[in-house]
Parts: structure tokens; sequence; C-alpha cells
């Protein structure tokens, strides 16, 4: 088992929409993957460990230790820890930067806060619950709606006043949203208004929790300008947004695997 | 028989089984059975809402029939989503309480785990638990077309007044008055005295049994408080439920004695909050276990007893009044704060898991709160999972569980 500072550990976050995996040698990022989920998280899990050590060219036998993360955490069975992904992305956030206290992450499916110690643990969470608002797939849902691209979808909202998004239900809002569609608003303001309705969902879940900066904004979500600029509006302080913000998960897995091979004190 | 059998069996292999499950089993079997014959023994049946005064029935010879009881039973044989939707197809909607909701479908079907409750002779709701129950007494008034008595409970924000006091003892007395006119015999007060002090030793002997959760390791978790406080609901005031409890409160001592734990490895001590998710009892006990975590109190199970000190043994009637309406459901923010506080010293908790339970708004609201004040005062981390009591549909399996291993990830 390495020990050493040349350690190669490997985190898997199986989310809902996407799997993602993250190789860490020597506390270093050394290659990211991400595909999708699919049917079968089992297989996914293998299938982006697999391409993941292809394009990094090390030898399974190599990766002394993988950490699980995410809906699918208990299905990958080469796995050698399962770490849920509440205490997985605050650890990722945490590596990017340690100054980080609070973590913002959205989804495919899910939208969690994490307040965060000066250590990257987890000090208390909130998830949605049993509901899509403030999700990456309430954006999705809207994005196919008003036809417009999902990567272009965050950028249009910049450019709009947002209009009055009353429901917090997916369903029902994108009944409001056809209804506004059908009323002659125009696309970039029911595009913000969109936006304003998941960023109030997501900060009051926020609020809940207690929100201390610096903040950071990690998950696929966080890829849109326009939920980074509503949530900063919300919420009254700037967001960074993880460069590694869709396989943060992962990254915090890769570390966790990479303290749990290091022998103890 | 068979099933008896099988408990002893399993009793000796495990040492964890609680021996008085099998006893608890058949004194519900007769109490069910007493209830469902009580017309050919010319006895009255009464509804009565689970917080509600029972010993001046128990004291008039009626048999009380609990509804939310029934509703548990529904829950842990998981035939609530079945009888909600009946009850959705009615009209009713699905906001409304499960316990509701599958009493009313069992009522006009007579489906359920026991073929339905006996039919009431009467009603006694009593709204120190919710408001909920008033209309729901009154849909099962006008279905069975029999009287229903209300005893209107004050919400206790500080402490009771004196005018509430008053106002709660006139129902006291005009709840006896109507007793004597639905039996059509006057209160016999020496038996109603020996029913208030049988029904005080019942709450200390049961509040007895969840104090041995104290010890480390405690012999008993939630879970189990869940089942074994049956009795101190439907059989409150009688001889059976002091002699069972006396009985538990013997078998948990011996476990003490032996250090026997029910979560073997006990390393976290939680206190649960709020109504059991009665079809995942469980699975949430096999995935706390799993983390070597013991629920070992509740503030649900604890409710009946909690009253105890406002309650007078010699003037069991003139106390009830306080008792009934100082619940803990029927009490401002800081009082519960309190009541968490004390418990999670008494019974040194690590941390506090409190189940949102979509059915039961008057324990749900300000939850968050609650969670606040507990995080800020006491220091200690508190998980909310969503879920309702009943109506399986609003437990997301996945989610819960991944709630459940980040919060113990933070312990």
């Amino acid at each position: 088992m390495h020990t050493g500072t040349d350690a190669i550990t490997a985190g898997i976050d199986i989310g809902s929409i996407t799997a993602k995996a993250v190789l860490l040698i020597g506390g270093e990022i050394a290659g990211t993957c991400v595909r999708f989920t699919g049917y079968n998280a089992k297989k996914a899990g293998r299938a982006v460990f697999d391409e993941l050590l292809k394009e990094a060219g090390i030898a399974k036998e190599r990766v002394s230790m993988v950490v699980s993360t995410g809906y699918g955490r208990n299905a990958v069975d080469f796995a050698d820890k399962a770490i849920t992904e509440i205490t997985c992305h605050g650890a990722g956030a945490w590596f990017i930067d340690p100054a980080v206290r609070f973590v913002i992450d959205v989804g495919g499916q899910d939208s969690k806060v994490m307040r965060l110690d000066e250590n990257g643990k987890v000090v208390d969470f909130a998830m949605n619950d049993k509901c899509a608002a403030g999700t990456g797939r309430f954006l999705e849902v809207m994005a196919r709606a008003m036809e417009v691209d999902l990567d272009d979808f965050g950028a249009l909202s910049l450019s709009g006043e947002p209009a009055r998004i009353s429901s917090i239900c997916t369903v029902f809002a994108e009944s409001e949203v056809i209804s506004l569609i059908a009323a002659g608003e125009a696309r970039e303001n029911i595009v913000a208004g969109i936006h304003e309705a998941a960023a109030s969902r997501i900060s009051a879940m926020a609020r809940r929790v207690g929100v201390v900066p610096p903040v950071m904004m990690t998950g696929g979500v966080a890829r849109n300008k326009g939920m980074i600029m509503a949530l900063e509006g919300k919420l009254g302080v700037p967001l960074s947004v993880s460069p590694y913000a869709q396989v943060n998960g992962a990254l915090g897995a890769a570390l966790l695997a990479s303290r749990m091979d290091r022998p103890h004190p | 028989m068979s099933d008896q059998r099988k408990d002893t069996a399993d009793s000796k292999k495990d040492p964890r089984k609680i021996r008085s499950v099998s006893r608890m089993k058949e004194i519900m079997t007769h109490y069910y059975i007493d209830a469902k014959t009580a017309r050919d023994n010319a006895k009255k049946v009464a509804w009565i809402t689970s917080g509600g005064p029972v010993e001046p029935l128990i004291a008039m010879d009626v048999i009380p029939v609990y509804p939310e009881n029934h509703g548990a039973m529904v829950g842990a044989s998981k035939m609530g989503v079945d009888l909600c939707r009946q009850a959705e197809e009615m009209g009713y909607s699905p906001d409304l309480c499960s316990y509701a909701r599958a009493d009313i479908a069992c009522a006009t079907t007579q489906g359920g785990p026991i073929g339905g409750l006996p039919a009431p002779d009467f009603l006694v709701c009593c709204n120190n638990i919710c408001g909920t129950v008033l209309k729901w007494y009154e849909v099962a008034a006008r279905h069975f077309n029999v009287p229903l008595f209300i005893l209107d409970t004050p919400f206790i924000h500080g402490e009771m007044t004196e005018d509430a006091r008053r106002y709660v003892m006139s129902q006291v007395e005009e709840y006896i008055g109507f007793l004597e006119k639905q039996c059509g015999r006057k209160m016999d007060y020496d038996r109603m005295d020996e029913v208030g002090r049988l029904s005080v030793e019942g709450l200390r002997l049961w509040q007895a049994v969840l104090d041995t959760a104290a010890h480390k390791p405690s012999p008993i978790t939630a879970f189990d408080a869940f089942f074994h406080l049956a009795l101190i609901v439907t059989l409150r005031g009688t001889r059976v439920a002091v002699d069972y409890y006396k009985e538990l409160l013997d078998e948990m001592n011996e476990r003490v004695e032996k250090g026997i734990a029910m979560v073997p490895g006990e390393k976290y001590r939680l206190l649960w909050d709020n109504l059991p998710v009665w079809y995942r009892t469980k699975w949430l006990s096999e995935k706390f276990a799993s983390h070597h975590a013991c629920l070992v109190a509740d503030t649900y199970t604890s409710a009946w007893s909690g009253v105890l000190p406002l309650i007078d043994e010699n003037r069991f009637l003139e106390s009830m009044s306080v008792s009934y309406s100082s619940v803990y459901i029927n009490m401002s923010h800081d009082r519960m704060i309190g009541k968490l506080k004390e418990m999670i010293e008494k019974y040194d908790a690590d941390g506090l898991v409190m189940h949102s339970n979509r059915s039961c708004k008057p324990y749900s609201l300000g939850q968050y709160d609650l969670q606040k004040m507990v995080m800020d005062q006491l220091g200690i981390p508190t998980l909310i999972i969503e879920a309702d009591m009943v109506d399986e549909r609003h437990f997301a399996e996945s989610q819960i569980e991944t709630r459940i291993d980040a919060f113990m990830e933070i312990l």
C-alpha cells in the first residue's frame, strides 16, 4: 500500500445524471472523467473508473484506495469505502480553497448546502427534498420549454428583467412559463425569472443553515453564470466557482481516500 | 400460539430480544377482541383521541378505542398508502393527516389490519394534540350518527392561566355529565379515584422503563418504546397496564444488570423527535444500528408520562385540567426547548434526529426553529428527515439514507 506522497487514490461520484471520477497522485489532480450514468450505476462506476485510468495511463493495481460517493455510492462494488456526497463536497471545496466555509452544490437531481469548519469538515447541511425545484433538472426542463440550449441558458438570463414565476413546483412552473410565452413576454425576461425562482429556493435553504463567507459553488449548475448571479443577488455575498465544479464530489472522495491511505499518527 | 413459540425461540437465540413483546401482543389482541365484541357483552365503546382523558371512560366501564393507535397499526402493516388513497378518492385532501385518512377509509370500507374498528357508541375528542381531530371526529360523528364530546384545551404559551384552568375544569365536569348520560348511570367517584391512581402508577412505571435508556449501553431504543407505548395510550388507568409495565421494567432492569445493549457496540446516543415512521421502523432501526447509533429516547413516547409532575393522584379529576392541557405539542417552543434540553442531558444524547412529519402539523411546525435553538444553545448536531407516519408516498429512501449517512459522518 502506498503511504508516501506518491500515493494514488481515486474518487467516484455516481450522480443521477452523470458519473464522475477524479484521480489524485501525491495530492495533485492527475485526471478527471465525466460520463452519463445511464440505467446501471454499477456499470457506470466501472466505466468511468476505467476511462479515468486509461486517460491517465495508470494501471488499476497502482491505485491504493478508492472512495465512492453520490446516490450510486453503494453500487460501486470495487470502492474501499462509500462516503456521502455531503462530506465529499465539503472536502472537495476545501481542497480547491481551504478558506471556503460554505458550499452550495447544485447537481442534476438535488441541491445541497454545507457549512464547513476550518478543516473542511461539514458542520451542518441541508438538502432539497423530494422536489426538483432549485435543481439542475428544473433548469433543464425550463430550457427545453423555452427551446434554449442549456449551455446558453444562463447567459441569456443575464440580459433580461426577471419575469415573475411564483410556483415552486417544476411542473406548475413549466405551465407558468408556457403562459408567459403565450402572453408575449420577452424570452430573456422569462429565462431570468426562471433563474430567480431557482435561486430563491436554494438561497432559502442556504440561509436555513447560515451562510458564512467565503462561499463556493460546485456541481454541474455552477457552470451557469445566470444562476451564480441570481444567487449572489439573493445572498448578498460573492460566490467563487470551483474550476472542478462538476467533479467536486469525486475530488473530495479522492482526497478522503488519500487521507485514509495515510497511516494513523 | 405459533407466534408466541417463535418469540420464545428467538429470545433464546438472541438475548437482545425483549421477552415481554409476546405478552404485549397478547394483551393488545385481547383488547381488540373485547372492543369488537363489546356489544355482545353489553358494553359501550367510545372512540377517543390519543391525548384525550381516558380515565373517566375506564371508571364508567366503557371500552376506549383509539383511531390513532389503529392508524399506527395501519402504518406498521404497510396498508397506509392504499387506505389513504381510498380517502382521497372520497374527496379528502392528500394534505390531511394520514391517520385521519386511513381511519376514514377503514370506517367506510371495514378495511385495514383488523377489518375496521368497532363502531362507537359515542366519541370523545380532545384537541390538546391537534386541530385536525375536531373535524375528523365531526366526520365520524356524522358517519356513525353518534354524540360527540369535545374537550377544548387552550394552547399554553407560558404558564397555564387560572382562567384557562377553570375553563378546562368546567369542561371536565361537563364531560362527566356527558358520560353519565351516555351510560345511563352515575359516576362512581371511588372507582374514579382508583382509576386515577392506576393511571399515575402506570405512567410512573412507563417513565421508569424509558429512563432505563439513561444507562450506557442502553437496554432499549426508541424503536422499542414505539411498540411498548401502546398500553399507556390504550389501557392507561387499568391494572393490566400497570402489571405489564412492572414486568417490562423488571426485564429492562435485568438487561441493565447484565449489560445487554439493544444496539451492539453502542457508540452514539441520539434523541428522536415526532411520531415514528411506522412503516419503516425496522429499516430506520437497522440503518442507525449500522452506524452503532442508538436512539435512546424520543419526545413522543414520553409525552404521556411527561405531565406526571402536574398530576395530583389524590385529586386526579381536578388536576386533569392542567395535565391534559400541558402535553408536549400543546405548548410554546420555549417550553419545548426546555423539555428537549432536559432529555438531552438526562440521556446524554450526542445528536437529535427530527422527523418532519407531513401529517402532524403541530408537531412539525417550528422544528427548524427548535433545531436552531438546539444547535445554538446545546451545540449538538441535529438532522431533519422529511417523511410521513403512515403515508409511504412521502418516504424517499435514498434521500433519507444519504441524510442519515451524512449526519453520522458529521458525528
